[in-house]
């Protein structure tokens, strides 16, 4: 290294700055603005590639048609009313309440049903533990888009047409249509609103859709196997000896739970979790094979009628970016709460 | 190393400037050695694989028409499936070649979406197919129904269209996989599927368990004029694939078939000499074996023969796709 250097002076006032460049303060900050420069010629690069290309082609460009009207229609809207007059943005927006209303059910469902199978796999009932131990390994090893298919076949292949819906309560009735119930309509007095028969379905009262049915009983069910291996391991991550300090110091196996083990293994258990609600979050964009009007499916669509896939593309990775980011976020502020004091990481 | 990285960079810059620009699209498909060639993921009569996994279809022998033009061999094609909602992507990005997928001709599309469509290979319209049992005979009957369709069509925007300004309501279920959307509908999820005439009769044709048990209303509630497209920019390409589609018209009207195009080589006709190349300098014009045109015939045939081929098995009537000379409106302009 030093003889290099050496020579390198002997060449000449060139070499020194070289020489210069290379000192061990000055020499991570080159390189890091290398890397920056390198990158940022990247971006240009294709950027401005793909701008050439569009107006060689003459394809249109820019976020100017999200103001434009959008001309489809939406089977479903949550929180949002929409037809087909209102603008692209608006049903990009529904696009979004949808993904966030069927992912944050599927986070909460899958969670609830995770614990409880973790729990059960740990249990010294044999035939429990093996149930949840083949409940596991068949849900996670089938592809989710088979399982969204099967869920969505089972829904509108065996159940009747509206007008033999089931009825397993007044006012409730399961058909192909989805699974019809009645709402609570604001007004004095508090009424109850019922679904009825007229025409080609069911009007009035609440309407679930099959395809929202079998995305969440999908998502729910797939992520939930997972949750569950992570829910054991957390568990079985706690040492033997703090049961048995546990035991011995008197507590009850409630309490050893309770107070010892979850505790610690929840350390173990958040930090992987809050991967899969992401990846619950990001599984929810298979919605698009069962015709759920997720983000992806309205984005897709918007892509396809205006042409603009860069755009199109553009906005679904910054809505999921965000979700994301928000979830991990929230995750990480739940984790610092459990972590070990003093143990920043 | 400090060196290499910015001999790099300064790779890196010389390569920016260099603009992206596709090469000739009839050169490129010539070095590979076949022709690329987006089509339907499967709708009989257009583009489906046969037992055999061999395409057919009347938009898989425009393909076929256009290698032959190219390569005096029909068989040189690869086959890119494509969803309604891939394929103007496909296009543009230069996965294929050529788009010919019973894709409607509108203007945004030619206008904005950096392609050209090059003709009309098939004049249809969008209707809807109920299941007898519900009892409708028009369209106006449908308030309230459940609506299959698939995304990213113009189907989609004239369903809305057309309930709108009928006022009325509808549900849509809108899935991209033609096959999955109908498995909706008959497993009873829709009340009525909709899509181009040509397509509710096909998929009644191929996929109902019992044809008989569907209707098609007599409403056609739009024009959708299906024709092959080729991407913006290169003339020369647009130009072949242009000619493909009118010499298979145009013999035809020349009354040449596959069949019959081996004696008539000999004709003494002036019109059919310059088709089948034995005068002037047609295929050359076009940087095609001056036999371009007598090769699309004797391989794939003449419009009409793809028609009786494909699409008169599943009951289609060959209607207002007729020559413009027998009261319909295909027409080609000359070859001279």
């Amino acid at each position: 290294m030093r003889s290099e250097s050496d020579r390198a002076a002997a060449t000449g006032g060139a070499s020194k700055i070289l020489r210069a460049l290379d000192h061990p303060r000055v020499r991570p900050v080159v390189y890091q603005a290398l890397l920056a420069t390198g990158v940022g010629l990247a971006a240009w690069y294709f950027t401005s590639n793909a701008a050439e290309n569009l107006w060689q082609r003459r394809i249109a460009s820019g976020f100017g048609f999200l103001a434009h009207e959008a001309g489809f229609e939406i089977g479903e809207s949550a929180f949002l009313s929409y037809d087909s007059t209102d603008t692209y943005l608006r049903a990009i927006a529904v696009g979004f309440f949808n993904t966030f209303r069927v992912s944050v059910l599927a986070i909460i469902f899958s969670t609830v049903l995770g614990g409880f199978i973790g729990l059960t796999r740990l249990s010294p009932n044999w035939l429990l533990a093996k149930l949840a131990a083949a409940y596991i390994e068949v849900i996670r090893n089938i592809p989710l888009v088979v399982q969204l298919f099967f869920w969505y076949a089972v829904i509108t292949e065996s159940l009747p047409a509206p007008a033999d819906a089931l009825s397993p309560g007044p006012g409730i009735f399961l058909s192909n249509r989805g699974f019809a119930f009645p709402i609570i309509v604001t007004g004095a007095p508090l009424a109850l609103e019922y679904p009825v028969l007229s025409g080609f379905g069911f009007s009035g009262g609440g309407l679930l859709s099959p395809e929202f049915a079998a995305l969440l009983l999908g998502l729910s069910l797939y992520t939930a196997a997972f949750t569950a291996e992570i829910v054991r391991a957390g568990i079985v991550a706690v040492e033997r000896g703090q049961y048995e300090v546990a035991y011995s110091l008197g507590l009850n196996h409630r309490q050893v739970m309770r107070y010892i083990v979850l505790p610690q293994a929840l350390r173990v258990i958040v930090p992987p979790v809050t991967s899969q609600y992401l990846n619950c979050t990001k599984n929810s964009s298979l919605a698009v094979a069962i015709g759920y009007p997720d983000l992806v499916s309205i984005a897709n669509t918007t892509i396809n009628q205006t042409g603009q896939a860069i755009e199109g593309i553009a906005i679904i990775m910054i809505v999921y970016l965000t979700i994301s980011l928000a979830i991990a976020g929230f995750m990480n502020w739940y984790n610092r709460r459990f972590a070990l004091r003093g143990s920043q990481r | 190393m400090m060196v290499r990285t910015i001999l790099w960079t300064g790779a890196l810059v010389l390569f920016c400037t260099a603009s992206a620009q596709a090469g000739a699209t009839a050169d490129a498909a010539v070095k590979k050695g076949f022709l690329r060639c987006g089509v339907n993921t499967g709708i009989a009569g257009f583009a489906q694989p046969d037992s055999k996994g061999e395409w057919r279809g009347i938009d898989v022998d425009f393909c076929r028409a256009v290698a032959a033009a190219l390569f005096r061999d029909a068989q040189k094609v690869r086959y890119t499936p494509l969803t309604a909602q891939q394929r103007f992507t496909a296009l543009q990005s230069g996965e294929v070649d050529i788009l010919s997928r019973n894709t409607t001709w509108t203007m945004a599309r030619d206008t904005s979406l950096g392609l050209n469509f090059v003709g009309i290979n098939f004049y249809d319209g969008q209707g809807f197919m109920v299941a007898k049992k519900r009892n409708v005979k028009k369209a106006t009957q449908l308030n309230g129904a459940a609506v299959c369709v698939q995304p990213g069509t113009t189907t989609e925007l004239n369903l809305a269209d057309y309930f709108r300004a009928n006022n009325m309501k509808f549900k849509p279920v809108v899935i991209e996989k033609l096959e999955e959307v109908l498995n909706a509908y008959f497993a009873g999820r829709c009340d009525v599927f909709t899509t181009d005439v040509s397509g509710l009769i096909s998929a009644r044709a191929s996929r109902a368990a019992n044809a008989a048990d569907h209707v098609i209303l007599p409403e056609v509630i739009c024009k959708e004029p299906f024709g092959p497209a080729v991407r913006h920019g290169d003339d020369h390409w647009f130009d072949v694939v242009k000619w493909s589609l009118f010499a298979t018209i145009e013999a035809e009207e020349l009354g040449l078939t596959s069949k019959n195009i081996d004696q008539q080589v000999k004709s003494d006709n002036p019109v059919i000499q310059r088709f089948v190349g034995a005068k002037g300098e047609f295929g050359k014009m076009l940087g095609l074996d001056n036999r371009w045109a007598y090769d699309i015939i004797k391989q794939v045939g003449n419009y009409g023969e793809s028609f009786d081929r494909h699409l008169t098995p599943l009951g289609l009537d060959r209607g207002i796709n007729k020559l413009w000379n027998r009261g319909g409106l295909m027409y080609a302009p000359p070859i001279r």
